[in-house]
């Protein structure tokens, strides 16, 4: 309680986050150049999919973070209805649209993958149409806490969304191993460890590391500007209420 | 329970007092299931083939159109505030709305389908699963759909939203209340697949309500 209680504060918060930025931002551009080199020149072709399995490397990252801010939403999400903690809420209004977008990222990576390896754009395979789902829970989240006149009401309500969608997380990740469809199982995270070369995996991780690095970084930001946001609206209800009053009193005076 | 029991005759008897609302979910529901013959041409076998689905879709949109009232009038005009002052608090509130709701649209869908199912062309062996399915799974969509009304009290064009909100919980229902039919009308076994939609409901039987309350404390502060 006592660091959760410390950094609800956003100025302390923001005197933090702040110096981190540069450091995600090199990480970030670092592991995503090397990464985008490895896997678009000195990786292998794969033996069945040729050079189709670069695609791979933009799609698989993508795909684990659309479910990683999904649950890092649903967390903050949880941590704001039960703490009460103002950071919470802005935190998970600010990852939506990146899980969002990683959804989006996932899906059309993988449909442009789909042409010439099954030879379809989109099947309404479990994976696919789970994910596409995914993709309909950010929408409402977003349209949500985006609907109400005062913001604090938005987020609380998409909040308790964001739990109920819950639900479907384990059923897109485990999808592929509960129904026997067109989309391969996993071949990374496994007991028996991973069952790709190494000279895939490298890539594929340092991928994986900028994507989250930039998801970081934009989720600094956005909690900057949210918080800039709420000073602004405090102000011009500050202002409001003086114009008021001054008013009020000239009245009285004449 | 003698609570309960309390809200839910005040729920019926609200509804009873509007008269033709449940009559008009299934008119929609009978509405709905007329349109798809016009949009996929009147071949009896292609009917006959996506008839569960057809029947499936359209219940989920009628019991969605009924979704929104749940909590709306009591919301404008502070019953709303009186209900979450109660000692028992919202939980019952929220158990006995989505209880009601099944029973002014979920129940009568159940009973009204097998005659739309007829005029499809739905295999006649299907026709008992296909009502044991929706009388399993409709009650689902009531306390889900009572979470989504919650949530979207006060919010500006809630109609809408509350559609897009609810639609993709229903999937699961919906894979599994159509996986029961085509099993039935196949000749495979039903079980598994009713099974899954009785878990479905226990699960939302338990969880809805809580969620509900907590979009209803929410919309009350």
């Amino acid at each position: 309680m006592g660091a959760i209680e410390r950094f609800a504060n956003p100025n302390r918060f923001l005197g933090l986050a702040r110096p981190c930025l540069p450091w995600l931002a090199a990480g970030g551009l670092l592991s995503l150049a090397s990464g985008l080199y490895l896997a678009l020149f000195s990786s292998p072709p794969d033996y069945q999919q040729g050079e189709s399995v670069r695609i791979m490397y933009v799609h698989v990252p993508a795909a684990w973070m659309a479910l990683f801010c999904y649950v890092a939403m649903a967390a903050a999400a949880g941590v704001a209805l039960v703490f009460k903690h103002p950071l919470a809420d802005l935190a998970a209004r600010a990852t939506a649209p990146v899980g969002a977008a990683f959804t989006l990222l996932a899906l059309a990576t993988g449909s442009l993958w789909g042409q010439p390896m099954w030879g379809t754009w989109w099947v309404w395979d479990a994976r696919l149409t789970s994910v596409l789902v995914l993709f309909f829970l950010y929408l409402g989240y977003l349209a949500l806490a985006n609907a109400f006149d005062d913001p604090a009401r938005g987020n609380r309500a998409a909040g308790i969304l964001a739990l109920i969608g819950v639900v479907n997380v384990p059923i897109i990740k485990f999808s592929v191993e509960w129904w026997n469809t067109l989309h391969q199982p996993a071949s990374v995270a496994r007991l028996d460890g991973p069952t790709i070369h190494p000279d895939m995996l490298w890539p594929l991780l340092l991928m994986a590391l900028a994507y989250k690095l930039y998801y970081l970084y934009v989720l600094i930001v956005r909690i900057e500007g949210e918080i800039a946001a709420g000073k602004l609206r405090a102000l011009q209800r500050r202002r409001a209420r003086t114009a008021d009053r001054t008013q009020v009193n000239a009245e009285a005076r004449a | 329970m003698s609570r309960f029991r309390i809200l839910l005759r005040r729920e019926l008897a609200l509804v009873m007092r509007h008269g033709f609302d449940s009559l008009m979910v299934i008119a929609f529901f009978a509405v709905a299931i007329v349109l798809f013959p016009f949009g996929v041409g009147p071949d009896p076998n292609m009917l006959a083939r996506i008839a569960s689905g057809i029947i499936w879709v359209a219940a989920l949109l009628a019991a969605m159109l009924s979704l929104e009232r749940q909590f709306l009038g009591d919301f404008e005009d502070g019953s709303l505030e009186l209900l979450a002052a109660s000692p028992a608090g919202l939980f019952p509130v929220a158990a006995a709305k989505a209880l009601a709701h099944w029973l002014t649209t979920g129940l009568p869908l159940t009973v009204a389908a097998p005659l739309f199912a007829l005029i499809l062309g739905l295999d006649g062996d299907a026709m008992g699963t296909l009502m044991l399915a929706l009388a399993l799974s409709t009650p689902t969509l009531s306390l889900l759909g009572g979470a989504g009304a919650a949530l979207v009290l006060g919010a500006r064009r809630g109609g809408v939203l509350l559609a897009l909100l609810v639609m993709p919980l229903f999937i699961p229902v919906l894979i599994f209340g159509v996986g029961a039919v085509e099993a039935a009308a196949g000749g495979y076994a039903v079980r598994p697949h009713l099974t899954i939609l009785g878990g479905l409901l226990l699960m939302a039987a338990v969880l809805c309500p809580w969620a509900t309350a907590a979009a209803l404390r929410v919309a009350n502060e």
